[in-house]
């Protein structure tokens, strides 16, 4: 009796949670990842429009793969993004309207942002849509806990709060305990994507660089 | 004058594309290892922000804001298209870096040689789209100023690129921890980089 969920398709979905990261190891869609994360509720919105979007322009281009001509593939695949993009962008505006504009146009940017152009191209091209839709769903999650994880830090050291709830108490402050003003500024991001990939590749070894 | 000029330095130095909104990171990382490559897609930005930027500054101005088809008839006033935004500024940026990248083919074969790789990769680059989503946003008055922003942040983008370019060239001596080399040493030195730019984010033009 054959499986639900095969073992392919559960690779296909653990690997870029963890060893084929999108960020960490693929190096796609860093703008947005480090721009959004200085606050706990907009990383999460973020991560979640970024994995909806990648899992089902992966489902409409696997089913268009073999009718789209080759040298205009790039056309049709910003199309189909930029619609999805769109619907999204639209929800957001009517649904969560201070998250939108905390956001601003980095929804827009999801268009661009390299995790789509990379899984389309090197995934849903090739690939039936349901693994594509399992792969769109795991580099979507892959890349939402890595902004999760930045921003937390951030959010946590930098305005003493999580997803706007005071955690760091009131006698800390008295006690001389003040914000890291800098966890705020965007260099910081990037020295948090650092220690990250710091962390990820000392217990990896295979993926350090030479 | 002036304002086009202070909107030009603004762009480069305080909203600096890298620096202050990571806009372009993808393509910056991946062709930041040698000086040589990162001229030429840095000049590539250059020109593609210079033309998809104010092309779409008239879309949106005269097609896709509320109102904006009044010079068409004044019953199509009341239409507000701008949730198309996205849809035509990207098939705009697609369109017009394959159109240059033909152009450039045609008449300047040397041109082509050193940028010609970088067109493709440039039409999703997040920098061209940021820019065009920042101009909607920040509602330029005219259109020198949407295209001295354009040239501005193309500008700013190249210097970023070079710059870290140059880091990388000589840090190939550095002895970096095994788990750091490549990818997060050079998170670090953007974050560095990043860091001293903000000297100039108290600048008053």
């Amino acid at each position: 009796m054959s499986k639900l969920i095969s073992d392919k398709t559960k690779e296909i979905f653990l690997g870029p949670l963890g060893k084929n990261n999108p960020v960490t190891v693929q190096v796609l869609g860093i703008c947005s990842s480090l721009a959004v994360t200085s606050k706990l509720e907009p990383a999460i919105v973020m991560g979640l429009s970024v994995t909806i979007i990648v899992a089902f322009s992966n489902v409409i281009i696997s089913l268009l793969r073999n009718t789209i001509p080759n040298r205009i593939r790039i056309i049709v695949q910003l199309v189909v993004v930029a619609a999805l993009v769109t619907v999204v962008s639209e929800i957001l505006k009517a649904f969560a309207y201070d998250v939108s504009v905390q956001l601003s146009v980095y929804i827009g940017l999801i268009i661009t942002n390299c995790i789509l152009m990379g899984r389309l191209e090197a995934f849903a091209m090739g690939n039936n849509p349901w693994e594509s839709f399992v792969d769109g769903l795991g580099n979507g999650f892959g890349y939402a806990w890595i902004l999760v994880a930045i921003a937390f830090f951030r959010e946590l050291l930098g305005s003493g709060t999580l997803l706007s709830f005071r955690i760091i108490p009131q006698s800390a402050y008295d006690a001389g305990y003040s914000n890291n003003g800098l966890m705020i500024l965007p260099p910081m991001a990037l020295i948090l994507v650092a220690c990250i990939i710091w962390v990820h590749r000392s217990r990896n070894k295979e993926l350090q660089e030479k | 004058m002036e304002n086009l000029a202070s909107i030009f330095v603004k762009s480069i130095f305080v909203d600096n594309m890298i620096f202050a909104f990571f806009l372009g990171m993808c393509s910056y990382l991946a062709v930041s290892k040698k000086v040589s490559t990162s001229i030429g897609l840095g000049i590539a930005v250059i020109f593609v922000l210079g033309i998809t930027l104010p092309m779409n500054y008239l879309l949106e101005n005269y097609v896709l804001k509320e109102g904006a088809l009044a010079w068409l008839s004044p019953e199509l006033a009341k239409l507000d298209l701008s949730y198309l935004a996205f849809i035509l500024f990207i098939a705009v940026i697609a369109a017009m870096t394959q159109l240059v990248e033909m152009a450039v083919e045609k008449f300047t074969p040397s041109l082509y040689a050193s940028l010609g790789i970088f067109l493709p990769l440039i039409a999703v680059n997040c920098a061209i789209m940021g820019g065009s989503l920042f101009m909607q946003q920040r509602a330029f008055a005219t259109l020198g100023e949407a295209t001295s922003y354009a040239l501005g942040s193309g500008v700013g983008w190249l210097l970023a690129i070079v710059g870290l370019a140059a880091i990388r060239e000589k840090m190939e001596y550095s002895d970096v921890p095994a788990p750091l080399r490549g990818l997060g040493i050079t998170f670090i030195t953007v974050a560095l980089m990043g860091i001293a730019f903000m000297a100039f984010s108290g600048l008053k033009i």
